[in-house]
């Protein structure tokens, strides 16, 4: 191919839930755009192959089989192997990668990403987050605050979609909302106990969550139906196919390659700044070269990593952007596996219509407004109150005609909390390049080495023993605690492997998401992270993308990159 | 000799009416007890139809379908021979076996020869059985195959059509959700969540 048919003003390196934002602005901004997806295509509604099918036509009914699991043995250790969603995922024998402590890495390689798979939860980060590594002393200084990234969530919230309930909290920035999910009758008045009990110091609301509780322009709203995660027909949540991909589209201003793994980011090292990418087909193994004036690189956090790291030239024999040292280290992660649940009784006469897409949401205390605890930063917790179904066991009865009867009523009210708690990014855990073992493409693959610290582990007690007190002070019996333990990656929100900063001699990026060493290169997923707070990160990637797209559009124009 | 076959031969030795083929059959019932998993897990029509009786004996149609109408037993044939792992395979085929060996020596009769009121009792014993067992094992221990077999029939019964949609409530499309609505006692579950 002639080289100006392969140029293009930007680059997207990925799909999912930033890529998709990056193309969106990049394009509505006039910029003729390439986004790149490593995997296949996978179009909106017609691609969403058992969205509509019953429980009954999946054979397995949800399980997924011992064939499926040789294919993919890393998500076979976690709760996404389920048969309705089992094809969605990476096949991990195809791209391997190799633990030096044990990492549970969740990767969808098709366009559009995890943002098909994701959980949806959408909160803003305060300046208690952006702050507290200043604060606490803690590795670098964020180099942006609330009031930086404020326009862009206002923009952001308004265009995906997320419903929630206004609060009032300085910890958990209100946004912009379609109407809140229901409470359960148990929710409600957990609730409020809590509330009156911790003197309106501790709050559960409804889950923030990228679900349309009424519809927007050119998406309907959401059904209830709760199947989020094998595409929604209604495009009823924000999805790159739901949502960023048809508004780029509709600009004439988007190219989309799928099947397009890209090998390295081309430097030019006389004007220190990219030229472009070489892409290597995944289906035809030829390579191509393509050739814009910016790069978003929007892969997902460790990906993005591994791009910079394998776009080594003798200018930067660590990586593009690795002068730092810190390119691949300072992983993080949300932990959890531990929490509470009990049951409440007393509501035998209540139940609820619909399947929420949603769930509680118990707001960060711990070490805020004078609380202090024998660990840095804080968690919040998810959760819910049910009834159980027939999964539950009848300990009272075996067999038979009663069991069965039993069984088609619903069961006991159950109230239950997971944690979210905050990792703290340490230099040594890290993400290196694993030169002796290659992928199914002779690409060299990542090393993973990275580990829960001391200051997590004394959160994890925290965190089981505040869930049990705050579901007991509610009114909820026979409370138990769980601590499953977490390796790295079980919170599916893994980042900082290419942070920001204020000095390029500690992080990678600047204020603007911009590669220090390469200032048309953008790296806008969760590598950016310099903090990991204990919100779901998704909103704020789309919040900085959509502020680094509209930051180099200005560059560009200023002709600065 | 599989069911079929049994019939088709009477009705040949007869003129081609199956007259006195219940008498022949159950003279034959032992047969297929003896074969008792012998393809693995690739189970037989006879294996398949021995699950039946006994998923529907754990979950019985009442007034609602019980669990041989939903095809348990041709759904605990897949999941067996698709997801479970060897060493649960193994546990569940010997299983089979023993929970035939158990009602041979608690009424001398097969499963199948057993009366609806023998087969319930029989697996009243094993699910105590397995309710102890299941307490007292090491987290690593494999389950007991009764409790395998339970829980098979749970999860195919109400999954199945007739479970989730006339022993349960299903609605494909709620299109609204309301977080707090009255019950009363004999409304159906949600089937699914």
């Amino acid at each position: 191919m002639p080289a100006e048919q392969n140029t293009y003003d930007a680059i997207v390196i990925g799909s999912g839930i930033s890529g998709g934002w990056a193309a969106k602005e990049l394009t509505e901004k006039g910029l003729k755009t390439l986004m790149l997806e490593r995997g296949p295509n996978y179009e909106h509604i017609k691609d969403y192959k058992t969205a509509n099918l019953d429980p009954w036509q999946f054979p397995h009914r949800g399980e997924v089989t011992q064939a499926q699991r040789k294919e993919r043995p890393y998500i076979s250790r976690t709760w996404g192997a389920k048969e309705e969603v089992m094809e969605s995922w990476a096949k991990d024998i195809d791209c391997p990668y190799t633990e030096v402590k044990p990492f549970n890495w969740w990767r969808a390689y098709r366009l559009g990403g995890r943002s098909i798979l994701w959980g949806r939860q959408s909160y803003r980060w305060s300046d208690h987050d952006f702050e507290a590594n200043l604060k606490d002393g803690w590795a670098i200084d964020w180099p942006i605050r609330y009031k930086d990234i404020q326009p862009w969530y206002d923009h952001v919230e308004k265009f995906a979609g997320v419903s929630g309930s206004l609060e009032g909290l300085e910890q958990l920035p209100d946004g912009h909302y379609l109407p809140p999910y229901d409470m359960t009758c148990v929710e409600r008045d957990v609730a409020a106990r809590i509330k009156e009990h911790y003197k309106g110091q501790r709050h559960m609301i409804i889950g923030r969550v990228a679900n349309l509780t009424a519809p927007i322009p050119g998406r309907t709203a959401c059904q209830f139906r709760n199947r989020c995660w094998e595409g929604c027909p209604f495009g009823g949540y924000f999805s790159t196919q739901s949502s960023t991909l048809p508004a780029a589209v509709a600009t004439g201003n988007l190219t989309v390659r799928p099947d397009s793994i890209v090998m390295r980011i081309l430097y030019d090292k006389d004007k220190q700044k990219a030229t472009g990418v070489e892409v290597l087909d995944a289906v035809t193994n030829k390579t191509y070269e393509f050739y814009s004036k910016i790069v978003f690189c929007n892969a997902s956090a460790l990906n993005s990593a591994w791009v910079l790291m394998n776009s080594a030239t003798d200018v930067w024999p660590g990586g593009l952007g690795s002068s730092s040292g810190e390119l691949g280290h300072n992983i993080m992660d949300h932990h959890y596996n531990v929490g509470a649940a009990g049951v409440m009784e007393g509501y035998e006469d209540k139940y609820y219509y619909g399947r929420r897409a949603n769930g509680i949401y118990i707001v960060r205390f711990a070490n805020l407004f004078g609380d202090k605890r024998d660990y840095l930063r804080g968690f919040g917790y998810q959760g819910g109150g049910s009834r159980e179904g027939w999964s539950r066991d009848v300990a009272e009865m075996s067999v038979g005609a009663g069991f069965k009867e039993a069984l088609t009523e619903p069961g006991q009210w159950g109230m239950g909390v997971t944690g979210f708690g905050e990792i703290l990014p340490h230099h040594e855990n890290k993400i290196t390049l694993d030169a002796t073992t290659k992928d199914k493409w002779g690409l060299p693959v990542l090393s993973m080495d990275a580990e829960l610290k001391d200051n997590e582990l004394k959160m994890r007690k925290d965190m089981a023993s505040e869930a049990q007190a705050m579901l007991e002070a509610a009114g909820v019996k026979e409370v138990r605690t769980w601590d499953n333990g977490h390796h790295i990656g079980d919170g599916i929100h893994e980042m900082g492997s290419a942070r920001m900063g204020r000095d390029p001699k500690t992080s990678v990026l600047n204020a603007y998401n911009q590669v220090w060493d390469a200032k048309n290169v953008f790296v806008t997923d969760g590598a950016c992270m310099a903090s990991s707070a204990c919100q779901n990160p998704s909103l704020t990637y789309m919040a900085l993308t959509a502020r680094a797209a509209d930051f180099a559009v200005n560059e560009l124009k200023k002709q600065n990159i | 000799m599989n069911r079929r076959d049994a019939l088709g031969r009477v009705a040949l030795l007869l003129g081609g009416t199956v007259v006195g083929a219940e008498l022949f059959l159950s003279g034959c019932k032992n047969a297929p007890d003896k074969n008792i998993g012998a393809g693995g897990t690739n189970f037989s029509n006879d294996d398949i139809a021995y699950f039946d009786e006994i998923a529907e004996t754990i979950l019985p149609a009442t007034d609602t379908p019980g669990a041989k109408e939903a095809k348990v037993g041709a759904f605990w044939a897949t999941i067996v021979k698709d997801c479970y792992t060897e060493a649960d395979q193994k546990v569940f085929l010997d299983g089979m076996k023993k929970l035939n060996d158990a009602c041979q020596q608690k009424n001398s009769k097969s499963y199948m020869e057993s009366t609806p009121e023998q087969r319930h009792d029989l697996l009243v014993a094993l699910d105590k059985e397995q309710k102890d067992y299941m307490a007292a094992k090491k987290k690593d221990d494999p389950s007991h195959y009764f409790r395998m077999m339970k829980e098979l029939t749970l999860w195919g019964y109400f999954t199945s059509e007739p479970g989730a949609t006339k022993a349960l409530r299903y609605v494909q499309i709620p299109g609204k959700y309301v977080g707090c609505i009255d019950y009363k006692k004999g409304d159906k579950a949600w089937a699914t969540t």
